[in-house]
């Protein structure tokens, strides 16, 4: 399949008054047509910095990127000028933000908010723009569209919102849809139908989706590949089974053993003890090591680079290591395993 | 063994008045029993009662009809000052929000000491001191963090004062408002574990409200599941994830991502339609040993077939 998106060593810094907080720190991924790549982490791990700087959007002056390349199509956008980069925002790469209530404007009836986008990128007659946001609207799933363009986003429920927000981010036919957290704000029955809306509209026109979250039984549902990060940092990447049934960074271990199954109620989930680390001054070694039950001596003095696990499965731990000893990952894990392992006694 | 209620609501009704005459039935009718010792869940979706329900067995509303009985006597019957302090003291909440439960403006030490100094449970500051250590510790904190101020903790450290406030006055019974949603996967894992040792540890009882029903199954031994203002099912936490009946059940059940890709795939959903909702004349009736179901009368006959 074809490349779309080439990320390489990228770093985000924030200069703050109590110093520079490096929140990416050299990610690597890639993004083929039509593929859905989520990436998951702790709140402050980076996840969404690193899709802010995809779009261009990380604040200035503070914010800085400064190193790396963002290849979109073989274009870096990382050199681009910021009007340069207004023609790739939301025409080509468009982004759906976690809470609809604070991402439409109030004040604004919800089908010119849709028709903005067409009438600058795609240059679009008023009338040609209102044709386009009605079928819109209804490709995203919001009946009586001919009523509802009308309509201000308080007139919406928070689902609706959020479909909303999809059909501004669609409009332009964009070949990457970068979705934060899309869904947590909502409950569970919308958040199931918007995840539904979304791989429809994947399935039809071949959008190529980014999606942040940090619900992993989300992750399991969307994905196609999964980047898990830490720290600004992707500690493990691989197609959902083998994030999922062959994890092999003790932090995936810590995120998958920290969500109970249905059949776990009498053992104590395995959660991550301690906090992220201070990303002004971040550790030296494996950033992960402090909260790591596993971590080895050489974890605190030099950092893991990625181990090869199989050509789509990469992960940044020493465990991997051909000296290192033979670790294995936690029950609450394993057991989630026994999909890969009811799979290998089928095909033998 | 025979379980004692400590618990009884019944037939709890909380109306809200708007403005433009309409009433807003937030609870309509509800009755559950909570038994000593246990941890009752009480899942639904945003808007359906569930948190008000919480705040109204604890009386930060007065209910607009019904009974909340607690150790034997009714919580919204209990008019003097005396009465209604002793009871505060054997129940406690837990917040959703970390950020916004805890004033800014007081030391850690202060939050925690709060209940301590108004039910006069200690006798001199450096008893008070000595407790309010204790209980930084009993949470996982550690003592130096009383003379600091909410800022400069993370959600998770926040949600662990939030409990040692709690705790402070040795309450019998815990109200647990959502008090993991605002805070990460990892950390949700550790405020859980914290919640069920103390529970080993003290015997206490929980009421743990929530929309996340996997955790909610988790440390639940029965759960309630409401919908528009109705208790529409409840059953022990195992018979309700694994024969729900309600309609309304089965489809949230149905809408929980599971960190599992082959179930995924796999997953079929079940829609419930909410215009085809009409609990007129339904009921909550008991279908097995301990499984009740929000339903008619030919449904009833149905369901215990």
């Amino acid at each position: 399949m074809e490349t779309i998106l080439d990320v390489k060593n990228l770093h985000v810094t924030f200069d703050t008054y109590g110093g520079s907080v490096q929140a990416v720190r050299g990610v690597n991924f890639s993004l083929k047509k039509g593929e859905t790549l989520a990436i998951v982490g702790e709140s402050g791990s980076g996840k969404s910095v690193t899709t802010k700087a995809l779009m261009g959007l990380v604040a200035k002056p503070s914010g800085r990127i400064p190193q790396g390349e963002i290849l979109f199509n073989g274009k870096d956008l990382v050199q681009l000028s910021d009007k340069e980069m207004q023609k790739v925002r939301g025409k080509e790469m468009s982004m759906i933000f976690q809470d609809p209530m604070t991402s439409l404007n109030p004040t604004m009836k919800i089908g010119k908010q849709i028709m903005e986008g067409l009438i600058l990128h795609q240059k679009l007659s008023k009338q040609a723009a209102t044709k386009r946001a009605l079928e819109l609207l209804e490709l995203v799933g919001i009946p009586e569209p001919q009523k509802r363009i009308n309509q201000y986003p308080h007139q919406f429920s928070g689902g609706m919102r959020q479909r909303v927000v999809i059909a501004i981010a669609l409009a332009c036919n964009p070949q990457v849809l970068i979705a934060d957290e899309p869904t947590t704000a909502l409950d569970v029955t919308i958040q199931a139908q918007i995840i539904e809306l979304m791989k429809d509209i994947q399935a039809k026109m071949g959008t190529s989706i980014i999606f942040i979250t940090h619900d992993l039984g989300v992750v399991a549902n969307i994905a196609d590949r999964v980047a898990v990060m830490y720290a600004g940092k992707i500690v493990e990447v691989g197609t959902v089974d083998e994030v999922f049934y062959n994890p092999k960074h003790p932090y995936t271990w810590g995120l998958l053993g920290s969500m109970p199954t249905v059949d776990s109620a009498d053992e104590k989930l395995v959660a991550i003890p301690g906090t992220p680390p201070d990303l002004i001054h971040p550790p030296k070694g494996d950033a992960f090591a402090a909260r790591n039950e596993y971590a080895l001596a050489v974890d605190f003095e030099e950092e893991p680079p990625l181990f090869k696990v199989s050509d789509t499965h990469y992960a940044a731990t020493w465990l991997l290591h051909e000296d290192a000893p033979k670790i294995e990952p936690p029950q609450a894990v394993k057991r989630r395993m026994k999909g890969i392992a009811a799979e290998g006694r089928e095909q033998s | 063994m025979t379980r004692e209620k400590l618990l009884e609501v019944r037939e709890l009704k909380q109306h809200f008045k708007t403005d433009n005459k309409s009433v807003i039935k937030a609870v309509d009718g509800i009755s559950f029993d909570i038994y000593r010792g246990e941890t009752f869940g009480l899942v639904g979706e945003s808007g359906c009662g569930k948190s008000t329900t919480g705040r109204t067995i604890i009386r930060l509303y007065n209910a607009t009809s019904g009974d909340v009985i607690f150790n034997g006597t009714d919580v919204h019957r209990t008019k003097s000052k005396k009465e209604l302090k002793a009871f505060n003291r054997q129940m406690q909440m837990i917040f959703q929000d970390p950020y916004a439960s805890l004033n800014p403006r007081m030391t850690v030490k202060d939050i925690i000491a709060e209940g301590i100094e108004i039910h006069g449970l200690v006798k001199n500051d450096a008893e008070k001191t000595n407790r309010v250590h204790e209980l930084l510790e009993t949470v996982g904190l550690n003592k130096e963090h009383a003379s600091r101020y909410p800022h400069e903790f993370s959600g998770g450290q926040r949600q662990r004062i939030g409990i040692a406030r709690a705790l402070a006055v040795d309450p019998e019974f815990i109200i647990a408002d959502e008090p993991i949603s605002a805070l990460d996967v990892s950390i949700q894992a550790q405020v859980v574990n914290l919640l069920k040792e103390l529970q080993e540890e003290r015997g206490l009882t929980y009421l743990f409200i929530a929309h996340d029903l996997s955790m909610v199954k988790y440390i639940s031994d029965r759960i309630a599941v409401m919908f528009a203002g109705k208790i529409v099912e409840l059953a022990d936490s195992d018979e309700l994830y694994h024969n729900p009946l309600h309609a309304y059940t089965k489809s949230l059940l149905s809408a929980i991502p599971v960190p599992d890709p082959d179930y995924e795939r796999n997953r079929k959903r079940i829609i419930f339609d909410k215009d085809q909702y009409d609990p007129t004349n339904s009921e909550l009736r008991e279908v097995k040993e301990g499984h009740w179901v929000l339903c008619t009368e030919e449904e009833y006959k149905q369901l215990i077939k």
